[in-house]
């Protein structure tokens, strides 16, 4: 009788693999850290915490968000309280270009060095690609140097030509969630035509910033899967959000994801991947309180959104920055690159 | 009669604790408190405005 082979712990892997070497778990070890027990969460968490110090740095990257073209969609994510294909309470609404200056201003004073200009639609036609070039234009009339990203769905290279020339220097274009499950959360448009776009992007020479909604329905398996894609695309940034169920929507009645799942999920995604910027998106708020987003900080995360998102609120910038403070973790400077 | 600012229901029927904790978290009203009207909601960083089309606008300064 042979004594079976000795498991191979996965924290143990990872430290050699991704801490030592900076090389990304695999789907397979992804999986496993999805499905570690609640008690060797903190370990986790640690583990993800020094990969990040190591591969990143100590340095926090902040951001403001404002929606400049509100419901309204085309599109069917099922996720989305902007979609015009379902009967949620959110009204289309045109941020002008003096409202999307302040926007900026009050992101900028918050010590944000990133301001995404975000709009719902499949892809932007003339007149909002115009608003985009004013409101930039603008916003540096009013002198201020932030850095400035968008999201403005599918775009041509005509469109993408256009943003880099505005000096646009990253694109948000999420892949929402694996391929796998897009199907099931997506039918108006396809996770490769989102890919399409993303590789014009970075072929542009724009940063790429692509994450997700953890909490759609999708097995652990597909969540490993999604960070494992999101790896082979290396992007600059991956914001990851936790699904907000919004009244109206096919996710309505979708359960929060629950604290332990969504901080293992963190740490998870950090060891998928090392070198990249991790950032808070939304629902954190209704996922972690108070407490969790602190663990999540701990635990492989550094960039937040601060203040309000495009439909939802957030915490005030303020407290954000203030645990930022106490957790002694230097916001990153305008003129730094992670 | 006064309506949820989050589900644009009668304020006076049935439970309402699960829109408060929305509102007091993470939603900002959706429905005018006279009228039930949905409003024309603009979120920016630092705040909000809903606007209804018969009683206008609030702001979360306000």
């Amino acid at each position: 009788m042979t004594a079976a082979p000795e498991q191979i712990d996965v924290l143990d892997e990872a430290r050699e693999q991704v801490l030592e070497r900076g090389v990304g778990l695999s789907e397979a070890q992804v999986l496993k850290v999805l499905e570690l027990p609640d008690d060797r969460i903190p370990e986790l968490l640690a583990l993800a915490h020094e990969v990040r110090e190591r591969w990143c740095g100590p340095e926090v990257e902040v951001e403001g968000i404002v929606s400049l073209k509100t419901g309204g969609c085309p599109e069917d994510c099922h996720f989305c309280s902007q979609s015009g294909q379902f009967p949620s309470p959110v009204r289309s609404a045109w941020l002008d270009v003096p409202g999307l200056v302040r926007a900026a201003r009050q992101t900028r004073e918050t010590g944000a060095t990133e301001f995404c200009i975000v709009a719902a639609v499949r892809g932007p036609d003339k007149r909002l690609l115009s608003q985009v070039r004013d409101g930039i234009k603008a916003i540096r009339e009013d002198g201020n140097d932030i850095q400035i990203a968008c999201s403005l769905g599918m775009l041509t290279q005509e469109q993408v030509d256009e943003l880099v020339a505005m000096g646009v220097h990253r694109y948000n274009h999420n892949l929402e969630t694996a391929r796998s499950h897009f199907p099931n959360v997506v039918t108006t448009h396809s996770w490769e035509e989102r890919w399409d776009t993303l590789k014009m992007i970075r072929d542009a020479g724009m940063e790429v910033c692509c994450g997700g909604i953890i909490g759609m329905g999708e097995s652990l398996a597909q969540r490993a899967e999604f960070a494992v894609q999101l790896a082979e695309l290396e992007p600059d940034e991956v914001p990851l959000n936790f699904l907000i169920p919004n009244p109206g929507t096919p996710y309505e009645n979708y359960p929060v994801v629950e604290g332990a799942e969504a901080l293992r999920t963190v740490g998870a995604f950090r060891l998928a991947l090392p070198r990249t910027i991790l950032r808070f998106a939304g629902g954190r708020e209704l996922t972690f309180g108070d407490l969790g987003a602190k663990q999540g900080m701990l635990g492989g995360i550094n960039a937040i959104i601060v203040g309000n998102y495009l439909t939802n609120l957030g915490r005030p910038a303020q407290q954000d920055l203030e645990m930022l403070e106490e957790l002694s973790m230097p916001i990153k400077a305008l003129s730094q690159t992670l | 009669m006064t309506y949820c600012s989050f589900c644009g229901k009668d304020d006076a029927d049935g439970d309402h604790a699960f829109c408060r904790q929305r509102l007091s978290m993470i939603d900002p009203p959706r429905y005018c408190s006279e009228c039930a009207r949905r409003m024309v909601v603009q979120v920016t960083p630092d705040g909000w405005a809903a606007r209804c089309s018969r009683h206008g606008e609030i702001t979360s300064g306000r």
